[in-house]
């Protein structure tokens, strides 16, 4: 196994919410290649967004952090504020799931990005301008010398979100992280940004993190998928084992509540119930009040990550040993 | 642009004259001036003489027609205490009311939106809560309240400073501290709801992403972005230079326009109530004007919607 780009080891995050303590993490793995492409799934409320904005230092004064984030060998869990910035946006970028309240209202485009260059490569003046139009225009954003002029609330939530990925991209990250970069946007606009992604990841080969509530577009775009629940990580494995012998029984209800592309038409089949709020989760497997194939020995302790084969890690007490 | 500006002009205009209309039906409704002003026991011939000279004897509607027809020449009738146009009266109190107003402005501004600033970034701390505190206390507290505890402090018991009066630099400081103490406690308020709004919203944690540093986010985007309501207060607290004084000119009983009103009222001297009403409503809609295009200046959002 190559040294790992980041490595998330037992991660936990508690939120004080003033009255009371609330777990929304409970000890995450997970590990990024370099330029590997791993997709982040689970309902909303699963943990997907507080498991980065952690790792890098984002998540403000209310959130205690546990466990370890291993970056290029430091550890950035209780690391000083200013070691965090050097790896915020220069080392690891992050865009977010809604692209036009991301950018600051009352600047242009240009400033923004210049505002970027500026930090991570001490550009300014008309060096900078030219290299914000030519982010730009490798972001596929058409007359990108105009754009600049433009203020975000000009632009279209694809735009921006494309002016999104342009401004993580001044700094050249060996990561970046999409926080479901386009569930605000619509299904043509969706595409289109993926498409924009994975040029971007061919051509300078940082790693990325997709992050969604939908397994489909994680499947299309990424080669391994964690799956999450409750503030753990369920599953992982490749795309293809993934969809060909799925061990958590999570897993195989949010593919059984995705449409078929080829194959015969069948009825989609959304797991019942909701996912548990942090400060009330259930006995054992935070799952098992959903769960199709609930024994009673679930109830007794939440199970832990095994590795059903070579990497393929589930956490079920069905998995690995006994066959499903 | 033009066209708004003449749409927002032409409705100032109807708001000073509403406001001037209302006062001089209600004025005239609410008592006798002639009475108040000649002594009870006055020959009824001479009060009849009095209301003639005044035109109190016309019907009202007449009396109104007449006074809005020298309003547009610029005449605003005479005071019927000492026959001196109303306008020059009000005039000369101007400069004594801006004396306290202006650096109570001041006041407020240097310390209601720094305390603001800094209770909303360090939110819930010790010093947050204090400051919400004060300033609680501080618009809640009528301010003849908090001019008297003032006084009882500074000037009965410490004996620093004069009660009342208005007999140089020393007598302003009290005025001056009442009047800018509520308004500092309302930009507090104002400032920090509008820094925590503004800290909430996705571009602020998109920043720190960025991997800007904390005090450049704060200052870069933050603070731009919360000064656009804040600048909108302080613009509204302009209009209340003139106006805004009333109470505590009376308490301490400095000769500005606030005091000027109190007795004119009192006196039911007409016309300068009527002078000073316009002037408070003319100087509050050129603030709101004003607010309205400065607001179109600091925020893109609002600069190419079509009016
Ligand atoms: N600042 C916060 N304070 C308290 N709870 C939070 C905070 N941020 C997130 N949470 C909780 O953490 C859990 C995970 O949230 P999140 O990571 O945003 O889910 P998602 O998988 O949809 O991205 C949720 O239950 C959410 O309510
Ligand atoms: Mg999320």
């Amino acid at each position: 196994m190559p040294q790992p780009l980041i490595d998330i080891r037992k991660l936990t995050v508690d939120f004080d919410t003033g009255r009371r303590i609330v777990r929304a993490l409970h000890g995450v793995d997970l590990a990024v290649q370099p330029g590997e492409a791993v997709g982040l799934v689970g309902e909303s409320g699963s943990g997907k967004s507080v498991t980065w904005l952690a790792a890098l230092g984002l998540l403000g004064s209310r959130a205690r952090l546990g466990g370890q984030v291993l970056f290029e060998g430091r550890n950035l869990v209780g690391s000083a504020v200013a070691e965090l910035e050097a790896v915020r946006g220069a080392c690891i970028a992050m865009i977010f799931q809604d692209p036009s309240s991301s950018l600051d209202p009352v600047y242009r485009i240009g400033k923004q990005l210049g505002e970027a260059l500026q930090l991570h490569r001490g550009m300014a003046g008309t060096a900078a301008l030219a290299e914000a139009a030519r982010l730009l225009d490798r972001v596929g954003i058409a007359d990108a010398r105009r754009r600049l002029g433009d203020y975000p609330h000009e632009l279209s939530g694809g735009m921006n979100q494309r002016v999104m990925i342009a401004m993580a991209l001044a700094a050249e990250p060996q990561m970046l992280v999409a926080d479901e970069p386009t569930t605000a946007l619509d299904a043509t606009i969706q595409a289109q940004i993926l498409e924009l992604l994975q040029e971007i990841r061919r051509d300078t080969g940082m790693a990325l993190v997709l992050i969604s509530h939908d397994l489909g577009v994680v499947a299309e775009n990424t080669d391994r998928v964690c799956v999450m629940y409750a503030g753990r990580i369920v599953e992982d494995a490749p795309i293809g084992t993934i969809f060909a012998e799925p061990a958590h029984p999570y897993t195989r209800g949010l593919l059984s509540a995705l449409p078929e592309l080829t194959g015969p038409r069948r009825r989609l089949v959304a797991i019942p119930g909701v996912v548990p709020e942090p400060w009330n989760l259930p006995r054992g497997c935070s799952f098992a009040p959903r769960c199709a194939a609930f024994e009673a020995a679930c109830e007794a302790a939440a199970p832990a990550s095994v590795e059903v084969a070579q990497g393929h890690w589930a956490a079920c007490i069905r998995a690995g040993g006994r066959n499903l | 642009m033009m066209r708004y500006l003449a749409g927002r002009l032409l409705r100032a205009m109807l708001t000073i004259f509403l406001v001037v209309t209302f006062a001089f039906f209600v004025l005239r409704l609410s008592g006798d001036p002639a009475l108040l002003i000649m002594s009870v026991d006055a020959p009824p011939e001479s009060i009849a003489a009095f209301r003639q000279s005044w035109g109190l004897d016309q019907p009202v509607w007449v009396q109104y027609l007449a006074y809005i027809g020298h309003a547009l020449t610029g005449d605003l009738g005479n005071s019927m205490r000492d026959g001196r146009p109303a306008i020059q009266l009000v005039v000369e109190r101007i400069p004594a009311t801006l004396a306290i107003t202006v650096p109570a402005f001041l006041l407020k501004i240097a310390i209601g939106v720094p305390a603001g600033i800094y209770a909303a970034l360090h939110r819930n701390s010790l010093a947050d809560r204090l400051t919400m505190v004060l300033s609680v206390a501080g618009f809640t507290m009528p301010s003849f309240v908090l001019a008297l505890l003032l006084v009882l402090l500074f000037a009965v018991r410490l004996g620093w400073l004069p009660s009342s009066g208005a007999d140089g630099i020393a007598y302003a400081i009290l005025p001056i501290v009442t009047l800018g103490a509520a308004g500092a406690a309302i930009l507090a308020r104002f400032t920090r709801s509008a820094m925590l709004e503004v800290l909430g919203q996705p571009f602020i944690r998109a920043a720190s992403a960025k991997g800007l540093p904390w005090r450049r986010v704060v200052a870069e985007h933050a603070l731009p972005n919360a000064a656009i309501p804040t600048t909108t207060i302080i613009g509204f607290m302009v209009g209340t230079l003139i106006a805004g004084a009333v109470v505590v000119e009376s308490v301490f009983a400095w000769p500005g326009v606030g005091r000027l009103l109190v007795v004119a009222v009192a006196n039911r001297d007409l016309a300068v109530v009527q002078a000073i009403l316009l002037l408070v409503a003319a100087t509050m809609v050129s603030a709101n004007i004003a607010v309205d295009l400065l607001y179109g200046w600091i925020d893109p959002r609002m600069r190419q919607v079509p009016r």
